[in-house]
């Protein structure tokens, strides 16, 4: 136990020791190799041109070189791990898609993960802006706000946990213990077993991503409104705009880049979602989603890395309009 | 003018009470699950299976069982054989409502009744526990009599779980291995990507856009995308050099390369907004890009590099599927957030467990959440608004 916290302090000062003496040395030998100074005119006009040539790469190598390792390779070897089998050792061409196709608990995955990816960024944006909009006008808005900004440091285990207990089912009559079922059954219902209800159980998973980043759509779309000009709003209200109108057709429009980002954000989180399907059901009674598909073909399933890979690439597919819509978009402000 | 504007304050008296009324439910929401996990990490073990964890200030009402003295215990009084006790180990905290002497009926008599159990054998059972078994013969056996009450118990709080939770789960242990991944890993992408994002920022070289661009498209790539390749690699290299293939250096690197492309992003666009009349004079000064950039543009960027060591702090903390892919599952290296998974599957019923768990992994990125807000928010802002 010592020795792993001394091993960690020395990786650390060896980490950020190499990485500063990495940078130096190396802008060291640029000015070594193509002096500047002392050496005559024309001569470091020339090696001050080749340094500025040189010194950018030096700077981005590094990080060229780890983006390069654990993020571009692997998304190119993954699709051609995609036509691969099991192991990775013989070629099967579509096999492997062809399977994924004609899969059932695929098929039950997909339609999962369209559910989450309907319900979550809309329940998200729409709480996060009506929160938002109500918090500023009251004096504990921003306690409020902390408040609800709070599960966003918590981690999907650990809300997993807590929504565990928020759900927990106890038979019939008995006293409950968890807060929901407790609810039910003081108005009269009959107490459930959330999670293992087919086709709702899901609803019950996404309220915990929900609770997690609602959080998160309202502080940027708390901001975004700050952003609208007060002479437009009090305007409305002078020309007798309800609250409701002022809301859906001054304040929405106003902000609706935002919401638009706010929206994708939360989008490519869902898709990606892992770990609360993991914890709270494991995919059991129908709440299968593709990342714990793929995960479950990874290890579980004897170790398919054909098919884990094929699973990935789908979630790739739905990740890539909202990729190539934001280089775009970076590429049109780049030009100011 | 008057009429409608007299209106419309009532109406906003009532308004504004809707409002205070529809943010307090939603705090309500937002923070009731994770008070219930606190709360009951610090109760009894057996208060938490009895009542629910908002009665937890109240005094709950348990249903127990527990024998009576033996029979060397009894003393002769009148003719009568009498056995004369307590119920209760500890007398003076609880309070019998009911007892009884089969389970079928627990509660068949009320406290200090005198019960008639059959060939003139009397049992008393009073509120303070205290009892009076008596009969007409001798008593005998090497067990007592066995009774069931009805008792309303006093709130017990304890931080017992903490200790159990932290020593004998391996909380402890795991809270360590969380450490020590977390903190190379928030640091070392740091450095790398500060260099980086100063080249895209403020050095002009071909290539710089299109490298732009590569990173904005990064941001997005699931992790999925990388797991498989990576295990392979590092398979492959622990193959080659003897040496396991899941380490800690190999969890460090890989959050390293996750992180990166969030943290070139962030810093560049912090950078890019920095006034160029700076840069400017300091290169008329002679001063080369190295020393702009760790004399100048470093110290100024401090914010932004606080908002992204926030937020890779907490990613790195929370995660799960990196540290289950890259590390293995002993002792040594399992993290928080995989132990409280584990404990989900091994330990399932056993809230007490999984609550104090559970808020000891949650307590360190809420510390950090609540100190640091400020950095948290508006990296939050820069890394999203912008980021289009």
């Amino acid at each position: 136990m010592a020795s792993q916290i001394i091993s960690a302090i020395i990786v650390i000062i060896v980490g950020v020791g190499g990485c500063l003496a990495y940078f130096w040395g190396a802008n060291k030998l640029v000015d070594l190799v193509f002096p500047s100074r002392g050496v005559s005119g024309a001569a470091a006009v020339d090696n001050l041109r080749r340094q500025a040539l040189v010194r950018p790469w030096l700077f981005i190598g590094p990080a060229i070189l780890i983006l390069t390792v654990y993020l571009i390779y692997p998304v190119v070897s993954t699709l051609i791990y995609s036509f691969y089998d099991k192991g990775g050792d013989s070629f099967v061409g579509m096999a492997n898609y062809r399977w994924l196709v004609s899969d059932a608990e695929f098929h039950n995955s997909l339609l999962n993960n369209l559910m989450w990816l309907i319900v979550v960024p809309a329940a998200c944006t729409l709480l996060g802006l009506i929160i938002a909009v109500l918090t500023d006008k009251i004096w504990w808005g921003t306690i409020a706000k902390s408040l609800i900004f709070l599960p966003l440091a918590i981690s999907f285990v650990g809300a997993s946990v807590i929504w565990k207990f928020v759900y927990e089912y106890r038979g019939e009559g008995q006293e409950q213990i968890g807060i929901l079922n407790a609810i039910v059954q003081a108005f009269g219902g009959q107490p459930q077993v959330w999670i293992s209800l087919p086709f709702w159980n899901n609803f019950f998973l996404m309220i915990i991503l929900i609770w997690i980043q609602t959080g998160f759509a309202m502080v940027i779309l708390s901001s975004a409104l700050r952003g609208i000009p007060e002479e437009t709003i009090e305007a409305a209200v002078i020309d007798g705009a309800n609250p409701f109108q002022i809301f859906w057709k001054i304040m929405v429009p106003q902000i609706w880049g935002t919401i638009l980002v706010v929206w994708t954000t939360i989008t490519i989180l869902v898709l990606k979602v892992f770990d609360i399907v993991l914890t709270m059901t494991n995919g059991q009674w129908s709440s299968q989603v593709l990342a714990n598909l793929m995960f479950n073909w990874m290890f579980r399933g004897g170790g398919d890395f054909g098919r884990g890979a094929t699973i990935a690439i789908v979630i790739m597919i739905g990740v890539l309009p909202i990729m190539i819509w934001n280089i775009r978009q970076a590429n049109k402000e780049g030009g100011r | 003018m008057a009429q409608p504007s007299g209106n419309s304050a009532g109406k906003s008296f009532f308004g504004r009470f809707g409002v205070h009324l529809a943010v307090l439910f939603f705090v309500l929401i937002w923070t009731l699950p994770t008070l219930g996990i606190l709360v009951t990490s610090l109760r009894d073990k057996d208060q938490i299976i009895a009542s629910g964890w908002w009665t937890a200030f109240s005094s709950s009402s348990q249903t127990a069982a527990t024998r009576l003295a033996p029979a060397e215990a009894q003393v002769q009084k009148d003719g009568r054989f009498i056995i004369e006790g307590n119920i209760f180990e500890t007398p003076g905290t609880s309070t019998v409502s009911a007892f009884g002497t089969r389970s079928a009926q627990p509660t068949e008599f009320a406290a200090g009744e005198v019960a008639d159990l059959k060939d003139g054998v009397t049992l008393q059972v009073n509120e303070d526990g205290s009892y009076l078994f008596s009969s007409p013969v001798a008593f005998e056996g090497n067990n007592g009599r066995r009774v069931y009450y009805a008792a309303t118990v006093p709130p017990r709080f304890t931080t017992e779980n903490y200790g159990t939770v932290l020593y004998s789960a391996g909380i402890g242990r795991s809270f360590l291995n969380s450490l020590t991944v977390t903190i190379p890993a928030t640091i070392i992408p740091i450095m790398i990507a500060a260099f980086a994002a100063y080249a895209l920022a403020w050095m002009r070289f071909p290539g710089r856009a299109l490298l732009i661009a590569v990173i904005i498209g990064l941001l997005v790539v699931p992790l999925q995308m990388a797991l498989i390749p990576l295990l392979e690699l590092y398979n492959g290299v622990g193959n080659l050099f003897g040496v396991p293939s899941k380490t800690y250096l190999g969890i460090w690197l890989a959050h390293t390369g996750f992180g990166l492309p969030f943290a070139i992003y962030l810093l560049r666009s912090y950078m890019a907004g920095l006034p160029r009349e700076l840069m400017e004079s300091a290169r008329i000064d002679g001063a080369s890009d190295f020393e702009i950039f760790v004399k100048i543009v470093l110290p100024l960027s401090f914010p932004v590099l606080a908002s992204f060591a926030i937020f890779q702090f907490l990613w790195v903390w929370n995660d799960l599927l990196v540290a289950m892919v890259f590390l293995g599952s002993g002792n040594d290296q399992l993290v928080l957030t995989g132990r409280l998974n584990a404990l989900l599957g091994s330990r399932g019923g056993d809230w007490e467990i999984l609550t104090t768990s559970a808020f000891i992994t949650i307590i360190v990125p809420l510390i950090v959440f609540f100190s640091l807000q400020r950095y948290f928010v508006r990296g939050l802002l820069a890394g999203s608004v912008k980021g289009g």
